[in-house]
């Protein structure tokens, strides 16, 4: 057994080197087909996700129809799906997020793109950013749940709202600290990117740094900018376990940004172990697939506003 | 010359993997069990399962393998016979045991009860009755100082607090055997929420899994939810008493969890604890299964396998008992065993019993 091992160690050795001795004949031809194969295959999987997602979600589509986007109801017991509550979930906590997230990873690509760009506590900075979209989310929904929820609580009763702690707006806070990262990497690059020369002839006229920055740093990192937003709200949409431990889970349309709310990858990530009948799994899965094509559809507007964006600067 | 030495190097890499590769494939052979038994299901019992696997592999050599996946996922995995059994907090449906389309038996290894968990001051023992409960669950009673809960809870010193309800957000056994306590005990429930592993759930807010129940009641003053008795014990959260069907107001334990099962059992097993009406008994309280199908003979396994599985869950309901308590588990009652026995000698393999 051993010495047939060896054996094959050794075929295998040769075939290497004959491999290594036809490299150069190999590699013009193969090498632009094993491109190709690697584009071709992201795309089919990306079909085949969405076609998985719809045929395994056609017993819901068939029953509910548009009922499922419209209706409030998500009643497991008696077979009643609608997915109004999540969706409006979804999207609250999500933009809400960014708008918060922007506040900060805005000033932080200008501060590291243009001020700070070398040195050692340019790279400290930069790193622990980076640092922020290398931790699991479930600490951070730990930390939401027992640092920021007690802080809301306390916000919450002097403001004169029910004092749950957690709900739409402690979603979204934890949420836009998560992707911060993803906004401030990408801001940071395309403003360091923009030509010294345009900066350079902006400030022999007499521009404030201040200026050149809103003048001329800003609108010609404008895309760039937009398209780390973009990337940023994509995560948003589909983050599930931070959302899930501090939006309270309640399966109604939050009424205010201080309500319990649902998102529709929380609710797929609780109920899916445990979901029995075609029906409910359908529906689970139906969910799945609206956030598929929200995230879609999003991506879509924001390259069209990027473009309109290019064209402009 | 740099790329001759880098060739070279990547040609001792690729053969270390090679060899690395072989030895990792023929090691996996030579430790493969001839008698691995696989399961998967509820996540519940997953603490007692594991210690009552390992003893029983060091005693008997067979190994057990069981994935807490979830009841529901045990069931469905039964259903597509890629385990030899699951694992269930909750009765299998008429429909799914249709879709079986071959009996499965129910055995009961455990039993296990849920507890009514709240957040107030100097964590008083409070005392529930089920219509108290549900209209708690149901968002109707809003307030700690309700005359309802005083008048039961004299010398008590209730706030006036808003009652927030906190539920599970997860599918789980653990809410299936609430709400099916609840649905037994008000009509209204029963009408609007219904039984099941997720619901409709009239107020509150969820959290995920019994530490996102707990996280959210221990944050929360005022708050009310229901999370399994182990888990309040090891984390020595107040929990209130409930009164039963024979007007007892019963401490959750594991002994009147026990007691509990201490009634007229059905044959096949396939019966709900809950509002029991044992004397002593926990009344929001339910079996754990094991489930198998009747005919071992299915999917190409071998009678040996069928054979181990039996005994393995002799052991279970026997032997195994004794590590139920130190893990705060409940023991199963007699009565329970003596049902147990009889359907785990029904077991056969091409229709003789594995076990006289």
């Amino acid at each position: 057994m051993a010495d047939q091992s060896i054996a094959d160690v050794l075929a295998l050795k040769a075939d290497a080197k004959t491999l290594n001795q036809h490299k150069c004949v190999l590699s013009e031809s193969s090498f632009r087909k094993i491109l190709y194969l690697a584009a071709i295959f992201v795309l089919i999987l990306l079909v085949a996700i969405f076609f998985s997602l719809l045929f395994s979600s056609l017993p819901a589509i068939r029953n509910f129809g548009a009922r499922f986007l419209a209706g409030t109801t998500w009643d497991p017991v008696k077979g009643e799906f609608g997915a109004l509550a999540f969706l409006v979930g979804t999207l609250a906590t999500s933009f809400l997020a960014l708008i918060i997230s922007i506040v900060f990873s805005l000033p932080i690509s200008i501060f590291l793109g243009e001020y700070f760009r070398h040195g050692a506590a340019s790279m400290f900075i930069k790193s622990i950013i980076e640092l922020l979209a290398g931790i699991p989310s479930v600490i951070y929904g730990f930390c939401g749940l027992f640092l920021l929820t007690p802080v809301i609580r306390a916000l919450e009763t002097k403001l004169g709202v029910t004092p749950y702690g957690v709900g739409i707006f402690t979603a979204s806070l934890v949420l836009s600290v998560m992707i911060i990262p993803y906004s401030a990497s990408i801001g940071r690059e395309v403003i360091s990117l923009v030509p010294s020369d345009l900066k350079e002839a902006a400030l022999s006229l007499g521009a404030t740094r201040f200026e050149v920055i809103r003048k001329v740093t800003l609108p010609y990192a404008y895309s760039g900018i937009f398209a780390g937003i973009l990337l940023a709200l994509g995560r948003a949409l589909g983050e599930t376990m931070a959302v899930t431990m501090v939006i309270g889970n309640s399966n109604f349309i939050p009424t205010n940004i201080f309500s319990p709310g649902n998102t529709l990858a929380s609710v797929i990530a609780n109920e899916f172990t445990e979901a029995t009948g075609s029906l409910y799994l359908a529906s689970l899965i139906e969910l799945g697939l609206v956030l598929f094509i929200v995230t879609t559809v999003i991506n879509i507007i924001g390259k069209i506003i990027i473009r309109r964006m290019g064209v402009g600067a | 010359m740099k790329r001759k030495v880098f060739a070279l190097r990547m040609n001792r890499i690729l053969c270390f993997i090679i060899v690395l590769s072989i030895l990792l494939v023929l090691g996996n052979k030579g430790l493969t069990k001839e008698t691995e038994l696989i399961g998967a299901g509820a996540t519940f019992p997953y603490p007692l399962y594991s210690k009552m696997f390992d003893v029983y592999n060091k005693g008997y050599g067979v190994e057990v393998n069981y994935q807490a996946i979830g009841s529901g996922g045990g069931i469905r995995q039964l259903i597509n016979k890629t385990v030899d059994f699951g694992g269930s907090d909750a009765i299998v449906s008429d429909q799914d045991m249709k879709e079986a389309a071959a009996p499965i038996l129910h055995i009961p290894t455990s039993a296990g009860a849920v507890v009514v968990t709240y957040n107030l001051t100097g964590d008083p023992e409070l005392k529930f009755t089920p219509d108290m409960i549900a209209d708690i669950f149901l968002g109707k009673i809003r307030k700690w100082n309700d005359p309802r809960i005083s008048a039961l809870n004299p010398g008590m010193k209730l706030p006036d607090m808003a009652v927030t309800v906190v539920h599970r957000s997860d599918g789980s056994g653990t809410t299936f055997i609430f709400s099916d306590y609840v649905s037994k005990v008000s009509s209204e429930w029963k009408e609007k929420v219904g039984k099941g592993t997720s619901l409709n759930w009239p107020a509150g807010l969820g959290g995920k899994g019994n530490p996102g129940v707990a996280g959210l009641v221990k944050q929360t003053p005022g708050s009310i939810g229901y999370v399994e008795l182990i888990y309040a014990l090891q984390n020595k959260m107040p929990y209130g008493t409930v009164k039963n069907k024979n007007g007892r107001f019963v401490t959750p334990t594991i002994a009147s969890t026990s007691l509990a099962a201490d009634t007229n059992l059905p044959d096949d097993m396939r019966v709900s604890l809950t509002d029991t009406d044992a004397s002593g008994g926990y009344p929001i309280s339910g079996f754990t299964w094991i489930l198998v199908y009747k005919e071992q003979n299915y999917a190409d396994r071998s009678e040996e396998k069928a054979k181990e599985l039996v005994k393995l869950l002799w052991w279970m309901t026997h032997e195994g008992q004794k590590h139920a308590e130190p893990l705060h588990y409940a023991l199963l009652s007699k009565k329970a065993v003596e049902k147990a026995e009889k359907l785990i000698k029904s077991i056969s393999y091409k229709e003789k019993p594995l076990m006289k």
